[in-house]
């Protein structure tokens, strides 16, 4: 199989605003791929759409050649494909300990659960810490690990990564890409959608440009940053 | 101090039963935000139909013994109240998941009407009497009395108080509760079906009202179609003054409501010089209840950082 991941000519709408139009990407299996753009450009509605959150308007989403179009989110997140959304989305009434565990919580086999706790643990020493502390108590860049922690306890085969850099330091991005990588380093592929497309087009092999709901641009991202068009736009030059 | 006492297991008791039902009001209020009006009226329901199920079984087997009646009475109560829960959020609330807040609030007041009339047109407008089946053995404490009736009701009411919070706390169930209440959208991006988690809460809290209507119409021994209103209105302020949302507000906002209510009626004749008598105790209630709300809003425990569920 070559594609993880394939969406087609995907569209979403909010109320006769298109959001996404007719939009299509691919991942393979392992790959890194990421979707950069400025703000409003549909990026978000994209990852919501794949994720089941948002009921696209028209196009297809298939999943390891399976239809995942319009089917409800928390089907999708048992197939293997696992969003982490915007700001974050930890339970913030829960123990660090008890959100991990809900990453697994569509998961029964309990040996394979306490040996991936023990290894988000090992990855992550920071929540091994706080393990006992209420999530809505860390800081954000321990948020952003915790959450990417919490992904991994669903042991997914494509992760979707909503902003992860926002709202966090120089140092704490630096921390968090580190942590995707590794993850990515596991064979889990990564679909990244990013506003730092420095960073994004750094990390990912290949890379997709949107603008007003449309991709402009799509090629490997090596191609992409030394694209005139993307560094004026979206690299500040 | 024998009346104090008096007051003090009266007052354990109601409130034990209040408890019960405010649980179902804020388990429902934690995860959707929604006030569940008809929830009195599945207490209601609860009564009524084990009432029925006493009434026929103590006619057609007079020789049986009153607790294996009474067991009986609740093993159909409960899976009538629950399927009844169930169907209330499948028909009248889910479909408004999306609406305005005022939306569903109407729709359960609707709700909670046409189950009243279902009520009455089924067993009538008159007081229904709870069959003596039951040993009423009085037991004597300090100079007060306790019933076995109330014994029963105090030492159930527990159990189910601690079992619902080991559910919350400990299973899989109660994670996906808690999460759901935390945020319907991420926990489905967990794998959660929010809906079921929904539904489930649904069938818990109704099946806490069941039991409630029980014991409610075993310690005033009578029913009626009309007894839900007070009750659900009683166990809404309790919910309200404990911190809607918080289930271990719950429990102390119906132990408090029924301490109130009970020592009210006992002293509010020497407080008022004979002025006002114990039919009051309901005033004097809600009184409290607005003077807590007035200083603080959110409940007693209603603070950000309480277990909700």
């Amino acid at each position: 199989m070559k594609t993880l991941l394939s969406v087609n000519q995907l569209s979403v709408a909010y109320g006769g605003i298109h959001a996404v139009r007719e939009l299509s990407l691919t991942v393979a299996p392992g790959e890194m791929v990421c979707l950069i753009g400025a703000n409003g450009a549909g990026k978000t509605s994209t990852l919501k759409a794949v994720s089941g959150l948002l009921e696209p308007h028209g196009g297809s989403v298939h999943f390891e050649g399976r239809s995942i179009t319009r089917r409800p989110a928390h089907e999708v997140a048992r197939l293997g494909l696992t969003l982490v959304p915007e700001g974050r989305g930890v339970f913030p009434l829960m123990s660090v300990a008890e959100n991990l565990m809900m990453g697994a919580y569509a998961r029964c086999d309990r040996a394979g659960i306490a040996h991936d706790l023990d290894r988000v643990y090992t990855l992550l020493p920071r929540l091994t810490e706080r393990r006992t502390q209420l999530a809505g108590l860390l800081s954000g860049g321990e948020q952003q690990m915790l959450a990417l922690g919490r992904a991994m306890m669903a042991r997914p085969r494509l992760l979707l990564l909503d902003e992860p850099s926002m709202g966090l330091a120089p140092l704490m991005v630096q921390a968090v890409f580190d942590i995707i990588r590794r993850i990515a380093a596991d064979g889990v592929a990564v679909l990244l959608v990013e506003q730092n497309a420095h960073l994004a087009l750094k990390t990912c092999a290949h890379g997709y440009v949107l603008e007003n709901g449309a991709v402009t641009l799509a090629g490997p991202a090596a191609e992409l940053s030394t694209n005139p068009a993307v560094r004026r736009a979206y690299l500040g030059e | 101090m024998d009346i104090f006492l008096q007051q003090l297991i009266n007052g354990l008791v109601l409130g034990s039963v209040y408890a019960l039902v405010a649980l179902g009001y804020t388990m429902v209020y934690g995860i959707l935000e929604l006030i569940n009006f008809a929830h009195g009226e599945i207490t209601m329901m609860g009564a009524m139909v084990a009432l029925a199920v006493i009434g026929a079984l103590a006619l057609a087997a007079p020789g049986l013994p009153g607790v294996l009646v009474l067991g009986a009475g609740l093993a159909v109560a409960i899976p009538v109240c629950v399927a009844l829960g169930l169907l209330i959020e499948r028909v009248a609330y889910r479909p408004l998941r999306h609406a305005p807040r005022l939306a569903p609030l109407i729709t359960a007041i609707g709700v909670s009407i046409i189950l009243q009339n279902i009520a009455m047109l089924i067993w009538g407008k008159q007081y229904i009497p709870f069959p003596a089946i039951l040993p009423q053995a009085r037991h004597t404490v300090y100079g007060a009395s306790i019933t076995n009736v109330q014994i029963a009701i105090l030492l159930l009411a527990t159990g189910i108080m601690l079992t619902l919070i080991l559910v919350v706390r400990k299973t899989r169930l109660g994670r996906a509760m808690r999460a759901t209440a935390q945020s319907r959208q991420v926990a489905s991006l967990m794998g959660v079906d929010v809906n079921r988690v929904i539904a489930a809460t649904f069938a818990i809290g109704s099946a806490l009202a069941a039991v409630a209507g029980v014991m409610v119409s075993a310690y005033y021994g009578l029913a009626h179609y009309y007894m839900g209103f007070l009750l659900g209105l009683k166990a809404f302020s309790a919910a309200v003054l404990g911190g809607i949302g918080n289930l271990a507000g719950a429990m102390l906002g119906g132990l408090l409501l029924g301490l109130i209510e009970s020592f009210g009626a006992g002293y509010i004749g020497d407080l008022t010089g004979g002025f006002l008598g114990s039919n009051y105790q309901d005033v004097f209630a809600f009184f409290v209840l607005i003077t807590v709300l007035v200083f603080r809003p959110s409940g007693l425990l209603g603070v950000r950082g309480g277990e909700r569920a």
